[in-house]
């Protein structure tokens, strides 16, 4: 089983996909020789050949029509947007017309496409390369959003994503892309796309999280334990449709919860899991829900961006503030 | 200096609005009657219809609803020229292409009278059912159009934009994109002179709409979309490019929206009468029956049987579209995934069991 790094746990999964599914093509810019602006489509096209590894004249629209073209007539195809930042000109087949081919022709087309963006911030990007806006898509019906957390996850949930027979957008967490190695086997095993993942056990107050936030929320957890306090993770990775059941279980146990996410805080995927919690969980909860979150501003040039972005310090103190509540 | 590239756009009619036979070459179709005859048939049914949609909508039977009058000779020229397993890409309008492929009058009715079920329509299952947001079934096109070209399939997709679409950049990004993978495909602008309340003139000072297609260096032309043998043969011939894997091709349509944009417009208020009254002397069906006439292919028996026919089969249609079983609050959850996901299965419970609480 090779070690290998979240970005290259994308190239195994895409790889896969390709070698397997005839119908699979991955498409977008800068994806073909050059093997992506993050090299997470590397060696593909060498391998694959350029009909399946498409380099896209410099066109975002262009992509996600396209991309939504193919899939209504039999394809699968894998596009990438560049950075989240540029999916903007993409919103539009997005939320228009792949979100909503099936329901509007009664199942007579349909949209099995991807599209791959890389987002969030912490790696010094220029402007326009560091936002999070998975919640502009998770409000949208007829979608799912995925985001991974680990290479492991990033192999098993691309699989699924490349496989669900409706439209995924699958943002993967670029500070974590080359962040640690963990063992994946290159087995074609898929992860469910329905339910969260707990990723550690614990009794005293439940931290919810996902992308590359799981990175503070574990050394959060760990600097809990330390004082005696018990932590349980839940990285919740599909966050449309959102699976609640996971995390009401896991608040009805700890009474406690804190949501941590690297997104602004207004109108966020926190507000509605926080939102969730109050209609479906209030009476297992000891005290109010806290966020930690990015802050309602511009996402800040890299030299503010530590600052911006929610830091063990930030998580602590409001883990704190649950666990004083008696 | 040295001219590096020149380009001309050429306008191809056949048919004169007095319906006169004229160019030096004359298609073979121009003397197959028992087609012109019933594509003359499939005019007039279309343009019965519409009259009978307008009226609908005018006495609260159909929600919004796009006229299609004045068009008949473009749409079903487009129509016609396709095969049936190339993918057509429509904007909100082309009934005529869309009844020659199969989908049923009834179908359009359901679809403006607000149930998505219209766009399940009868004909090719593949076809793109109607798409408001403008120009962005161009870009759909050109990805089916990709998918053929990479399964190796003798297939194109033809895309149906306006002149406000033209100035859309999803239709000038599928041009580049038709021109980069070349392929087969064809792009056609219906410039019926008026993007609702805006005049062609305020689209864009370019000479030519068709002009466009040249900046992807896609053979590019113009043709009188009044005129079915010029729409006809130009789509045909664009098409055979595309099987021929020789890329993809512009026609620009002219033609005019004799009626409002939709019913919810009210041109008057931005168009001059005076131009709509000239506008009536290009429009398709009087040349084509003028031409059919001079052939001794047509009289005034046959067009009585026709309005006669026409009218029974509109009648039908509507009938059919106002017996339609009607929709439960389920359906709404039914289609927006393949399988319902948990949460939205609570909301689709629940708004059963309000729906119960209501009616009970």
């Amino acid at each position: 089983m090779a070690k290998v790094t979240m970005v290259e746990a994308v190239t195994m999964a895409l790889a896969h996909e390709l070698e397997h599914d005839q119908d699979v093509v991955v498409l977008g810019e800068d994806v073909g020789i050059n093997g992506g602006v993050f090299r997470a489509t590397n060696g593909l096209a060498q391998r694959f050949g350029e009909d399946r590894v498409i380099d896209t004249p410099l066109a975002e629209a262009m992509i996600a029509g396209m991309t939504v073209g193919m899939a209504t007539q039999g394809m699968k195809p894998v596009a990438e947007a560049q950075f989240m930042g540029f999916i903007f000109p993409m919103f539009e087949h997005i939320v228009c017309h792949a979100a909503r081919m099936r329901n509007r022709t009664r199942g007579r087309l349909t949209c099995p496409l991807v599209i791959r963006a890389p987002y969030g911030g912490g790696i010094h990007a220029p402007e326009h390369h560091s936002e999070s806006i998975e919640a502009m898509f998770a409000h949208t019906p007829g979608i799912k959003v995925v985001i991974p957390s680990s290479p492991s996850r990033a192999y098993g949930l691309l699989l699924a994503a490349i496989r669900s027979p409706d439209p995924v957008l699958f943002f993967e967490p670029k500070r974590v892309y080359h962040l640690n190695k963990e063992e994946v086997e290159d087995d074609g095993e898929e992860y469910p796309l329905d339910m969260c993942f707990v990723i550690r056990e614990g009794t005293d107050v439940t931290l919810v999280t996902w992308g590359a936030m799981m990175k503070e929320t574990i050394e959060a957890a760990d600097a809990l334990a330390k004082q005696g306090i018990s932590a349980e993770i839940i990285d919740v990775a599909t966050i449309s449709p959102l699976d609640m059941d996971t995390i009401h279980e896991s608040v009805a146990k700890t009474g406690r919860c804190v949501i941590i996410q690297e997104a602004a805080k207004h109108c966020s995927l926190s507000s509605e899991i926080a939102a969730n919690l109050a209609d479906q969980g209030l009476y297992d909860l000891h005290a109010p829900v806290k966020r930690v979150t990015g802050y309602d501003v511009v996402m800040p040039l890299f030299k503010l961006e530590k600052k911006y972005m929610p830091s063990v310090d930030r998580i602590l103190d409001k883990v704190h503030q649950v666990l004083e509540v008696s | 200096m040295t001219t590096v590239a020149s380009f001309n756009i050429d306008y191809l009619q056949y048919l004169t609005p007095n319906g006169e036979l004229v160019g030096d070459k004359k298609p073979a179709i121009a003397a197959d009657f028992e087609h012109l005859k019933s594509i003359y048939e499939l005019m007039v049914l279309t343009r019965t219809f519409d009259a009978k949609a307008v009226a609908l909508q005018r006495t609260g039977k159909l929600g919004t609803y796009a006229s299609c009058l004045g068009h008949e000779a473009v749409h079903i020229g487009i129509g016609a020229a396709m095969q049936e397993a190339d993918v057509f890409a429509p904007m909100y309008r082309e009934y005529g292409a869309q009844f020659y492929r199969g989908v049923k009058l009834s179908e359009v009715l359901l679809y403006w009278g607000g149930d998505e079920r219209g766009s399940d329509f009868s004909g090719p299952a593949h076809d793109f059912p109607w798409c408001v947001p403008i120009a962005t079934q161009c870009t759909h096109a050109a990805g089916a159009a990709l998918a053929f070209k990479l399964r190796g399939e003798k297939r194109a997709a033809v895309s149906v934009v306006g002149d406000g679409g033209s100035s859309k950049g999803d239709f000038l990004e599928a041009i580049n994109a038709a021109s980069a993978f070349q392929l087969p495909m064809v792009l056609m602008i219906v410039n019926n002179q008026w993007a609702i309340s805006v005049p062609r003139k305020k689209q864009s000072q370019g000479r030519t709409l068709a002009q466009k297609g040249l900046a992807g260096g896609l053979p590019s032309i113009q043709v009188d979309g009044n005129d079915y043998i010029a729409v006809y043969t130009a789509v045909k011939a664009a098409l055979k490019r595309a099987y021929e894997g020789k890329g993809a091709s512009v026609i620009e349509a002219i033609t005019y929206r004799l009626s409002d944009h939709t019913t919810a417009d009210d041109a008057s208020r931005y168009r001059p009468d005076d131009e709509v009254e000239n506008a009536k002397q290009f429009e398709p069906i009087k040349r084509m029956r003028k031409y059919l006439t001079s052939q001794g292919q047509w009289n005034e028996q046959l067009e009585n049987q026709l309005i006669n026919t026409c009218k029974v089969e509109v009648d039908a249609a509507v009938e059919e579209y106002l017996n339609a079983s009607q929709l439960s609050v389920a359906d709404m959850f039914d289609h927006m995934y393949a399988e319902i996901p948990h949460d939205l299965a609570e909301q689709k419970a629940y708004a059963q069991a309000m729906e119960e609480k209501s009616n009970g």
